[in-house]
């Protein structure tokens, strides 16, 4: 078996890639895939929390690379679904204690054990970045419709064509119908049109995701909110599904019709 | 419609033609004032040896999906009808 390896950048930080890598790592266990993720930010280690699995961890990845461990006892399964691991980062230590070439060695190591290795890049576009990516077979470049947001991950997207490891999958995050109706936020067809990459997942704007985070319980465990639905929806597409994106439109009527005004 | 009545600029427009324009100098690493420099350079070289309006020379860097390209426009003078359909060509 031969993973497939798949790597969450943004350049930004704070735009949602762990939220994402652990619904999507969710969302494609749910679908009895074996996955494996990978938390690629070493010193700022937060995959476990979001995965509610920070209580479970004995070793780390930079434990694997330094060899204090074999690969699978660095592998902390989620009981919640049969085959879902985390591998966290190491928290003592910083992104120049592994190189591009030992995730490669790691992911090849790892890949004959599961069908997805799903790593969370670190944000910035320095060495955890190329870390990350040096073993990905596909990129998602996340962002969020705002300025900084897109004009980071066009710096991302344009180093990834650099280093042969485009085209990139573009994922919008935490999209407002409301706002994009009203012409304060840009709309998803503006970001296609500014950054001109493929689109891979479009997730709404939903206050059920810090409820999931507070509890260590990925949105897409229950897949019943709409922000959990788009990540089921990316991870169906990640699996060559061709899956229509959400109607968001309804959404925003649907809450309009509920009376929700301040 | 308060947009209507107001005639308020939508933010998302403003935040689009801004990118449009920041995005085009990341991606080349040219900023505005050295791409002011290039098309006077340009155009003093290309007046060494035809005649042109300077007023009337467009020079900007489009862009095509994520490639880039400098898109000159340099109408040339015409130096009466002598040479026909070839008024680019200045002759002596």
């Amino acid at each position: 078996m031969t993973a497939k390896v798949v790597t969450i950048a943004s350049g930004k930080g704070g735009v949602g890639k762990t939220t994402s890598v652990a619904n999507i790592a969710v969302a494609l266990a749910s679908r009895g895939q074996k996955v494996t993720c990978i938390d690629g930010d070493i010193g700022l280690r937060n995959l476990d929390v979001v995965l509610g699995l920070e209580n479970r961890i004995v070793y780390d990845l930079v434990d694997v690379i330094e060899g204090r461990c074999r690969l699978r006892q660095a592998m902390i399964r989620d009981k919640r679904l049969p085959e879902l691991y985390l591998i966290p980062a190491a928290q003592t230590r910083d992104k120049t204690a592994i190189s591009p070439s030992d995730m490669v060695r790691l992911c090849d190591e790892l890949g004959q054990e599961v069908d997805w290795i799903i790593i969370d890049s670190p944000a910035g576009i320095e060495r955890g970045f190329k870390n990350a990516i040096a073993a990905a077979d596909r990129v998602l470049v996340m962002t969020n419709a705002e300025v900084s947001a897109v004009r980071d991950a066009d710096r991302v997207i344009g180093l990834l064509d650099a280093e042969e490891k485009g085209p990139a999958a573009l994922v919008i995050n935490r999209l407002d119908p409301a706002l994009v109706k009203r012409g304060d936020m840009l709309s998803v067809d503006d970001v296609i049109d500014l950054l001109a990459v493929e689109l891979i997942g479009i997730i709404p704007e939903d206050e059920n995701v810090i409820v999931a985070s507070n509890k260590g319980q990925p949105l897409a465990l229950d897949g019943k909110s709409k922000a959990g639905l788009a990540f089921q929806n990316i991870a169906r597409r990640l699996m060559g599904e061709q899956v229509p994106f959400m109607d968001l439109e309804t959404h925003n009527l649907f809450q309009r019709l509920l009376g929700r005004k301040k | 419609m308060m947009n209507f009545l107001f005639r308020r600029k939508k933010s998302a427009n403003s935040a689009k033609e801004r990118l449009q324009l920041v995005l085009i100098h990341d991606r080349t690493d040219l900023t505005p004032a050295e791409l002011d420099s290039l098309k006077d350079d340009l155009l003093a070289t290309i007046s060494h040896h035809i005649d042109i309006d300077p007023t009337a020379v467009t020079i900007n860097v489009a862009y095509d999906g994520r490639s880039q390209r400098l898109v000159a426009d340099i109408p040339l003078r015409s130096v009466g009808h002598k040479r026909g359909r070839e008024p680019g060509r200045a002759v002596g």
